[in-house]
């Protein structure tokens, strides 16, 4: 499935008619979901006709080179000091993801979890990179990438240079661990509690990695995708509205 | 109120290991002078004392664990979570224009920071940032720099009436009771607007607002100048803010400190200036700072982010005066609704040229309308991380699509809860009355640090 790169046409937009993701990049796509049929209707309800459609939805995939602007420049540079330091961009950055298309590009670092907490040391200490400010971690929950299915993501900003890049990191459910970056950046010690808190990735080599906003006995993580809304059907005047993950759904 | 040894509370989820011997005082229902003379029987210097969650002077539902010596805080944390709703995960089960509903509930003193960070990223992730009309962008600025100054109005008065002095609490709220009937006028609401919406804004501005906003204006700045006189050089008030809450530029870089605590350290980090959104590049504003690192600090530039706000909106006018008619929302239909919403003689914003459309005339454009408002709009694959300088400091927005009609995943950083982690750097060491005075000086809001 991750060969045929969806080309859907119901993306509305200036982008409408283009692959729903850069599909010309080498290296496979991350195939984030799988739907099946339209309008949001399953089993003996759908008579649209559409009941045999299979869509895969990918996430942008790998850029090719040149990136643009200053992305160049700084993966080449980290690539230096990661080579210094006995390690090398390839080892460390299994891709880069240049979106979305056009001049409000964002630049995307693809990290291998074990390499993580050695680039965020390259990139917050080399003085043409100094991305000395990190603007926090958010958790990504992708149930349907199988071995990836927790991702968390580090939004780090160069104050010196005015610029801005993301790091991703994966990891399967079934080994749900990612290196701690409090180290390197220690504005990161609550947001790292709060992404164990709701995704359940735990941060290792935190200093305390407790929940933060749910209570300390709380069982399960509340935004993972397999977590429920929760919510109660309302009923007025007699019609009744289910609770808001039970609705149609129109993905 | 008792003293227990090892008992459970009621409300505790287990005793710890290792605490079991730890005296223990609860303070519901009971007289201060009894706990403290349980508390001078032990012959312990060091106790721990909860401060909050329904203490006045945390902003909300702050929990502040002091362990304190004397009158002297050794080790202050921070407790939060009491304020979690889960907008963040509601906003995965509804359309990407109902979301804006619900992110502007999360920070209730800035809404519209936070409505027009989810927008930009919304249309970054839909390719149209550049297509946004000139008015939108303008009327946004409008309302965030308003927005602005009465979350910096309500910063400096509540801060004012922790310390007693309940007249800059009077002065800051009636001041913030201007700028609310101002957004009143323009979105409808005094808080939770959802007026932003991805592509533009929902309704042009009423007839007549630049003069309602410029006779408002001078109001205002008499406002800030009573605000100013009666602060930054009040003997009293100095006593208590110069030197407190010092936190030096290295530690606000550690921290991730953004907003007035950065600038107050020195460096005039401000995302208007250096990714600009919205067009601030075009507009004509200074970014104060100061180098005092302290409570006062943040107090002086708080109040001179308000004039310089005011300085902006001046400019948004004449631009608003300059641009009338033209449209507020992308021309695309696929993403913007097809009524332009107007109050009517009977005092209900109604669309009767587009029901006159909808109902007589074309069943497609219904069918489409119809679509719109039950489906919505599609968003490309992809993630988006747009951010903007709220009043606390810099609000970051984490948008991830799938494609469908709904965000896969929205994340907003914000300000406050990243910048309570200062809490224990200010207060260690001071005084138990210079907790409220540092705390305060954060200006964190709980609905945006729980979410």
């Amino acid at each position: 499935m991750t060969e045929n790169a969806p080309h859907t046409d119901d993306v509305s937009g200036p982008r409408a008619g283009l692959p729903v993701s850069g599909g010309e990049g080498p290296g496979p796509l991350e195939v984030v979901e799988v739907r099946h049929g339209l309008f949001g209707a399953h089993g003996t309800g759908d008579t649209s006709g559409y009941g045999g459609l299979v869509r895969p939805v990918a996430m942008p995939g790998p850029a090719a080179r040149p990136y643009g602007g200053w992305f160049d420049d700084v993966v080449d540079l980290l690539g230096e000091v990661l080579a210094e330091s006995g390690s090398s961009l390839g080892a460390a950055v299994e891709k880069v993801v240049v979106d979305p298309p056009g001049p409000h590009a964002e630049l995307t670092l693809h990290v291998r979890r074990e390499h993580l907490v050695a680039v965020c040391q390259a990139l917050r200490d080399e003085q043409d990179l100094r991305f000395e400010l990190s603007l926090g971690v958010s958790g990504v929950h992708y149930p349907h990438e199988a071995g990836r299915e927790l991702h968390a993501v580090y939004h780090l900003t160069s104050v010196t240079h005015g610029r801005s890049l993301r790091l991703e990191v994966s990891a399967p459910d079934a080994d749900p661990h990612v290196p701690s970056t409090v180290g390197v950046y220690p504005a990161n010690d609550w947001h790292e509690r709060e992404t164990w808190d709701f995704f359940g990735l735990v941060f290792d080599g935190h200093p305390a990695l407790a929940r933060i906003e749910m209570p300390d006995d709380w069982p399960g993580h509340p935004q993972r995708k397999d977590y429920p809304l929760g919510g109660i059907p309302v009923e007025y005047k007699g019609a009744t509205v289910p609770p808001a993950d039970q609705r149609r759904s129109y993905s | 109120m008792s003293t227990s040894t090892g008992a459970q509370a009621p409300h505790a989820t287990g005793p710890d290991a290792g605490f079991d011997d730890a005296p223990m005082f609860e303070a519901s229902g009971g007289d201060w002078a009894d706990i403290a003379a349980e508390a001078a029987d032990l012959g312990e210097e060091r106790i721990v004392v909860n401060m909050g969650p329904q203490h006045p002077s945390t902003h909300g539902v702050l929990r502040l664990m002091l362990e304190i010596d004397g009158e002297t805080v050794r080790e202050a944390r921070c407790g939060i979570g009491y304020l979690h709703t889960g907008i963040e995960k509601n906003m995965e089960f509804r359309t990407w224009t109902q979301g804006v509903t619900f992110c502007t509930r999360m920070d209730y003193l800035a809404p519209l920071f936070q409505e027009t960070g989810f927008c930009l990223a919304t249309e970054k992730l839909l390719g149209i940032t550049d297509d946004v009309p000139e008015r939108a962008s303008i009327i946004r600025v409008l309302v965030m720099e308003l927005n602005r100054v009465s979350s910096h109005l309500v910063c400096l008065g509540t801060g004012g009436n922790e310390m007693g002095a309940t007249t800059i609490m009077t002065l800051g709220f009636t001041a913030r009771e201007e700028i609310l009937r101002l957004l009143e006028a323009i979105t409808g609401l005094r808080m939770n607007h959802a007026y932003v919406r991805p592509g533009g804004v929902v309704q042009d501005t009423p007839v007549g607002l630049a003069d309602q906003v410029r006779s408002v204006l001078p109001k205002l700045r008499s406002y800030l100048v009573q605000l100013g006189d009666l602060m930054l050089a009040n003997p009293i008030f100095k006593a208590r803010l110069v030197g407190t809450g010092h936190l030096s530029l290295t530690g606000c870089m550690a921290l991730g400190m953004t907003g007035p605590v950065l600038r107050s350290a020195g460096l005039p980090y401000d995302v208007r200036k250096t990714a600009p959104y919205c067009g601030y590049e075009t507009y004509d504003f200074d970014v104060p700072t100061s180098s005092d690192a302290d409570c006062y600090g943040r107090a002086v530039v708080r109040i001179e982010e308000c004039y310089q706000s005011l300085r902006i909106v001046e400019q948004c006018l004449e631009r608003l005066d300059a641009t009338d008619g033209q449209p507020v929302m992308v021309a695309d239909r696929k993403i913007a609704l097809p009524s332009q919403l107007a109050i009517g003689t009977d005092g209900q914003g109604n669309s009767l040229e587009h029901i006159r459309e909808i109902m007589g005339y074309s069943m497609e454009a219904l069918i489409h309308h119809f679509k719109l408002v039950t489906e919505g709009f599609r968003v490309p694959a992809g993630q988006a991380w747009q951010t903007v300088e709220a009043p606390r400091g810099e609000l970051g927005v984490h948008v991830v699509s799938d494609g469908g009609t709904r965000p896969y995943r929205a994340h907003f950083r914000d300000p406050s809860f990243n910048n309570l982690q200062a809490v224990a750097a200010v207060c260690e060491g001071g005084q138990v009355a210079d907790v409220v005075v540092a705390v305060a000086s954060l200006d964190p809001v709980l609905g945006g640090v729980d979410r």
